[in-house]
């Protein structure tokens, strides 16, 4: 986990060519601010104040707007995450499906509670809500990754996995 | 055997060559040799209605698009998909992306749109990938772009880009979803001016669910009597059904309109785990009033139908507890929802979900009074109908009609009255028993 503070932000000419040409996409080259906050976070793990900077001077907007636009939407984390991100839908059709209690279990066998990162900086719990998996239910998303249908036993089995890779 | 739309049963048809071989992009190039005016008759004739919620006449909503052809337009297809009970969209990303493309080439011709956007959630990764992949097959083979002039001969074509969301429910919503677009928080626009007057940047927008899009290809190829003729008159053609929660066999089920809700759980759901009974079903994802279980017999899928029992077909989410489902966690979770996806904007939703969560969680630790229940209906009501959006009735219904229709359950779970604790000890000693000598101050 990249636990150290990160300074210095800058694309290199690749990504910002790529954002270039996302740009023509739209009316207004702002709209791309999504897109540019995705690009941070793959590159960083998350977003600092100095990525929200650059966006805004990349795009020609305030920080204000980009700070605004980052907190808003949930899948950007301004604090540094863990390896594996394990989100955990426990929304009702999860919840009629056991998420709690699988919840519990995750919470039990890494030994921190949601929210939290273990101290390996391999996971993070996160509660989540609706992930549109509700006849798959009960569903973890792992980074990207949605693990659908799940139950104790094939969960543990996934935690392992991802220790071991 | 019943009609199939959307989710078709031919193996690989969301490979383009397959697509194409069922006739697939023919329906675009019949579309372009007549009039936008011809189009929307045909999709008002069809009688197809918004899959997204509010069940709006598709064909009445483009005729609102200004006619005027030189000034941008754009078509906004909603693929938030984010309602509780609601997972459809994503079969169509998946199984059939190209009956989709084409139905957005038909709709962008129809009202005029240069710039078509998919918004899909951004959680979405996987779907937005084969959606990425059938759009770029489509811009190879020339369907889509500005190829387009060359393979169908016509004037007319429509970029259509992929935009993904960031994980926010309220971006479902038609307005905010423009303002996720134009890289803003989706904050919901006061309407009117509404979408097709003022929508992206200022533009004549439209904005469509993706299920009522993917429908278009088969208006066009069939003819708005044929899809007219389809399940209930007043709500015509095939949905999506979203089988969720305690069924043997949940997923996606598309039926035509109509079909018998006890049909879709038992018939085709397979029916309640142990065979218990069902306590309450939430016919159309969260947002919409909960049904009782004794509801349910002879009740017909449809937005009509669904009206006259208290409640709608939203999205077709259907979500079915048994009797043993407490429901009292289950209002909990759902108002946590609507708590935690309220953008903040109007007052009575961004603070009224939160104390409805409170008192619900107050009851759940048993600390609740039945003046509880009352209260809740009563910042329900104060909530509904005094937003900009209909998240706060999508918040306020489930408390207010779960309330209504198990109260018995609800104030099963309330004390009539409460213990209070005494806040100040030492204040309540020296007035009742202990002597005032008795009691020892400790000095450290």
């Amino acid at each position: 986990m990249k636990m150290e503070k990160i300074v210095e932000v800058q694309f290199s000419e690749q990504e910002l060519q790529t954002i270039e040409k996302l740009k023509s996409r739209y009316l207004k080259p702002d709209s791309v601010i999504l897109e540019v906050l995705y690009l941070l976070q793959e590159k960083y793990g998350y977003i600092t104040r100095e990525g929200m900077k650059y966006a805004a001077d990349l795009l020609g907007i305030s920080e204000e707007h980009v700070l605004g636009v980052v907190t808003f939407y949930t899948m950007f984390n301004t604090k540094p995450v863990g390896k594996y991100h394990l989100q955990v839908c426990t929304n009702v059709s999860c919840m009629l499906k056991g998420a709690y209690e699988l919840l519990k279990k995750l919470e039990s066998e890494l030994n921190i509670k949601k929210g939290e990162t273990t101290s390996d900086g391999l996971f993070t719990i996160s509660e989540v809500e609706c992930l549109g998996s509700c006849g798959t239910a009960p569903v973890i998303q792992v980074n990207q990754d949605y693990y659908e249908n799940l139950n104790e036993e094939k969960l543990l089995q996934l935690i392992n996995e991802l220790r071991n890779k | 055997m019943s009609i199939k739309i959307l989710l078709k049963d031919i193996p690989d048809y969301h490979k383009i060559e397959i697509y194409r071989q069922h006739g697939g992009y023919e329906n675009i190039r019949k579309a372009l040799q007549k009039t936008p005016e011809e189009i929307i008759e045909e999709v008002k004739k069809s009688g197809l209605r918004g899959r997204g919620g509010a069940c709006f006449p598709t064909g009445l909503k483009w005729s609102f698009m200004p006619k005027d052809k030189n000034i941008p337009k754009f078509l906004c297809v909603n693929g938030d998909e984010s309602e509780p009970g609601s997972f459809k969209d994503r079969q169509i990303f998946e199984f059939n992306p190209h009956q989709l493309i084409e139905g957005i080439l038909i709709s962008a011709y129809a009202i005029g749109a240069q710039t078509s956007y998919i918004y899909i959630r951004g959680e979405y990764a996987k779907w937005i990938r084969l959606m990425q992949k059938a759009l770029d097959d489509a811009y190879e083979a020339g369907f889509v772009g500005e190829k387009m002039k060359e393979t169908f001969g016509t004037d007319f074509y429509t970029n259509i880009y992929i935009h993904r969301g960031a994980g926010a429910y309220i971006c479902g919503e038609e307005s905010a979803l423009m303002n996720s677009i134009e890289g803003k928080r989706g904050y919901p626009r006061v309407k009117p001016p509404f979408p097709a007057q003022y929508g992206l940047w200022g533009y004549p927008t439209t904005i469509n669910n993706v299920e009522t899009i993917a429908n278009i290809p088969a208006i066009i190829q069939n003819g708005g009597e044929w899809f007219a003729s389809i399940g209930e008159p007043k709500h015509p053609g095939t949905l999506l059904f979203g089988v969720s929660g305690h069924v043997n066999k949940p997923g996606v089920y598309e039926l035509p309109t109509g079909t018998l809700l006890t049909d879709i759980i038992y018939k085709y759901a397979g029916g309640v785990p142990g065979n218990k009974k069902i306590k309450c079903v939430i016919p159309g994802g969260t947002s919409m009033p909960p049904i009782r279980g004794d509801q349910i017999e002879g009740l017909k899928m449809d937005a009509e139908s669904l009206k006259q029992v208290g409640s709608a077909i939203g999205t077709g989410g259907i979500i079915v507890m048994d009797e043993d489902t407490d429901l009292v966690k289950v209002l909990a979770r759902i108002t946590k929802f609507y708590w935690h996806e309220s953008c903040g904007q109007c007052t009575p939703c961004r603070e009224g979900t939160g104390w409805m969560l409170k008192i619900l969680n107050r009851i759940l630790d048993g600390r609740g009074t039945s003046k509880d229940l009352d209260l809740l209906i009563d910042v329900a009501n104060n909530i509904e109908g005094h937003t900009i959006c209909a998240l706060g009735d999508a918040a306020a219904w489930p408390v207010k009609y779960m309330i209504e229709r198990f109260r018995d359950e609800f104030e099963a779970r309330v004390n009539r009255s409460i213990k209070i604790e005494i806040p100040n000890k030492v204040h309540s000693m020296r007035r009742t028993q202990v002597p005032l000598k008795e009691i020892k101050i400790n000095k450290d």
